[in-house]
């Protein structure tokens, strides 16, 4: 019950202050935007000078370069999203002393934070279907029709590659009452699973290991990836754990 | 029974000793006003109380349960009033009592006519349907006492409850917290004297993190009460309260007589002799009496002679 009251209040906030708004314009935009890119880059070169002899060696774009460009559109502007959107979500509540009103109230503060979560969860689910029908629909247009179940399985990977963020940037930002310093740990946790992720074999086993998966997903390759997808899964119920277990030892 | 119990309770920051082994009893339905200056570990003693922050030692039990074991259970029953009241700026009050409604599990029909009623107590019902973000202090305030009051709280945790008010505003809140008197007990630290004076009956003060004296008001006024009087005469008589006066002084029980214009300011040494001897002097010497009165220490003077008296012994 609690839990369900404080998402309601997430989700209005959410919606009142424009982020949902703006969370969905950025990536239905980038959605949109893929495949039309992905059409129209040998054709944009033309058009500069000297362009017209680099666009000859440039091979006719497919519908793999779509979803090339979506993927990777996704992924950094869900990473950024997810590390804006959530670094003040708790710190900002402290800081400002709205968190020590609502939670002196029967309000369990682990339903505090997990309404946080979901609510984030729901806008970005929202948002990456509706960037997802998007970029379907022109490449539809433009190319080709895409495999539906498969391209459900990329967005969904693509989906917990972001929660996986989110989930690390809440526990961040349960951490400390400074917004900026919890984007600033995120940001940290970010370039060192960047950096792991780069060692040869490590790869394979982190939440990087989604994005390519779910490219060969649409590709048609059968390989699987279930050993970074439960690691991703892992990742975000041990911040989420760690989450609650700091914050519900805190001082508001 | 008791409504607030602190046993041994400390507090440490740091280096810094908020809290120093504060002891106070809290009777039910009491309107217990908190005092002591700025610093002295009011606000840290109703947020250890309100769960918001944890005791280094000592215990702490709100209607009988013990804090923070019992956190959950308790906040049902308190309400609590923060000394900086924050909001959601893009909620509108009504949305903000909805919420706090929600949280406390009322029911769509017992919301909606708590809302009114609260909205209409904390003079917000114009501005119901306004974002809180465009709000005054004041108001604001007011909607801090409005949402403390939501759930009909068996304990009112008020910290500086009227300090952002205009004189109007602190007059209509001081009279409302005086009109919970046998509602609920009202808990309330305060720096100003005037405020606890008018609606306490009962008064803790507090000093480096340790209760000086906790009593009720009228025993503190009795137990510190100057044995003064005060006289003042018509200008009529103006002359004849010099000579008085200083025929005063040869009194035995008379300790020292001041004159300060028409007024004569006596000390003695056995009130009750002189409350028979004044009158009867002051009529021999022919005086017209404008004013005859015991002098009440005001809760400032002995606020200010306990937290002195302690400072001497620190």
């Amino acid at each position: 019950m609690s839990l369900f009251v404080a998402f309601r209040k997430e989700w209005m906030e959410l919606i009142r202050t424009y982020r949902l708004l703006i969370v969905a314009i950025v990536l239905v935009f980038f959605g949109l935007t893929s495949p039309l890119l992905a059409k129209f880059t040998p054709e944009i070169i033309t058009l500069i000078p000297g362009g017209a002899e680099i666009s000859k060696v440039i091979p006719t774009p497919t519908v793999w370069d779509a979803v090339a460009q979506y993927v990777k559109n996704m992924a950094q502007f869900g990473i950024i999203l997810a590390l804006l959107l959530t670094m003040g979500a708790v710190a900002l509540e402290k800081d400002k002393g709205t968190a020590a009103m609502i939670l002196v109230k029967p309000m369990p503060r682990g339903a505090f934070l997990g309404a946080k979560f979901l609510a984030l969860a729901s806008m970005f689910a929202i948002c990456l279907i509706a960037a997802g029908l998007a970029c379907y629909y022109y490449t539809l247009l433009l190319f080709e029709a895409m495999d539906i179940v498969r391209w459900l399985w990329l967005n969904a990977l693509l989906f917990l590659y972001v929660m996986v963020y989110v989930a690390l940037t809440l526990f961040c930002s349960s951490l400390t009452k400074s917004q900026a310093a919890a984007g600033g740990v995120a940001l940290g946790l970010m370039v060192v699973l960047g950096l792991v992720g780069a060692i040869p074999g490590l790869g394979n086993y982190l939440p990087g290991e989604m994005i390519a998966w779910g490219t060969r997903i649409m590709q048609g390759d059968t390989s699987t990836s279930w050993t970074a997808l439960g690691i991703s899964l892992g990742l975000i119920l041990v911040s989420l754990l760690a989450a609650w277990l700091v914050f519900k030892k805190q001082e508001l | 029974m008791v409504a607030v119990r602190i046993e041994e309770l400390q507090k440490v920051f740091g280096a810094f000793q908020a809290l120093n082994g504060l002891n106070l009893t809290v009777e039910e339905g009491a309107v217990f006003g908190f005092l002591g200056p700025n610093g002295a570990g009011k606000t840290t003693t109703i947020r250890i109380l309100t769960g918001l922050a944890y005791a280094s030692s000592g215990h702490t039990w709100v209607i009988g349960k013990e804090v923070p074991a019992n956190g959950q259970e308790i906040a049902r029953y308190i309400g609590y009033l923060p000394e900086e009241p924050a909001f959601y700026p893009w909620m509108t009050p009504r949305e903000f009592l909805d919420y706090v409604g929600r949280v406390f599990g009322l029911t769509a029909t017992e919301r909606s006519s708590r809302i009114k009623e609260l909205l209409a107590l904390a003079g917000l019902e114009e501005a119901a349907k306004r974002r809180i973000g465009g709000f005054s202090r004041g108001m604001r305030q007011r909607l801090a006492l409005a949402q403390a009051l939501l759930n009909r709280p068996e304990v009112l945790f008020l910290d500086e409850p009227a300090s952002a008010l205009d004189p109007e505003g602190r007059k209509e809140v001081l009279n409302f917290i005086e009109s919970l008197r046998g509602q609920c007990t009202v808990f309330m630290s305060t720096h100003i004297l005037a405020d606890v004076e008018r609606v306490c009956d009962t008064i803790g003060i507090i000093n480096r993190g340790k209760l000086v004296i906790a009593d009720s008001r009228e025993s503190l006024l009795s137990k510190y009460a100057i044995p003064a009087f005060e006289v003042e005469v018509d200008a009529q008589t103006e002359n004849g309260i010099i000579t008085w006066c200083n025929a005063l002084q040869q009194e035995s029980w008379v300790k020292s007589a001041l004159l300060q214009g028409l007024v004569a300011r006596i000390v003695v040494s056995d009130v009750e002799l002189a409350k028979r001897e004044l009158l009867a002097s002051i009529t021999q010497a022919g005086l017209i009496l404008a004013r005859y009165e015991i002098v009440r220490p005001s809760l400032e003077d002995i606020f200010l002679q306990l937290v002195n008296q302690e400072e001497k012994q620190q």
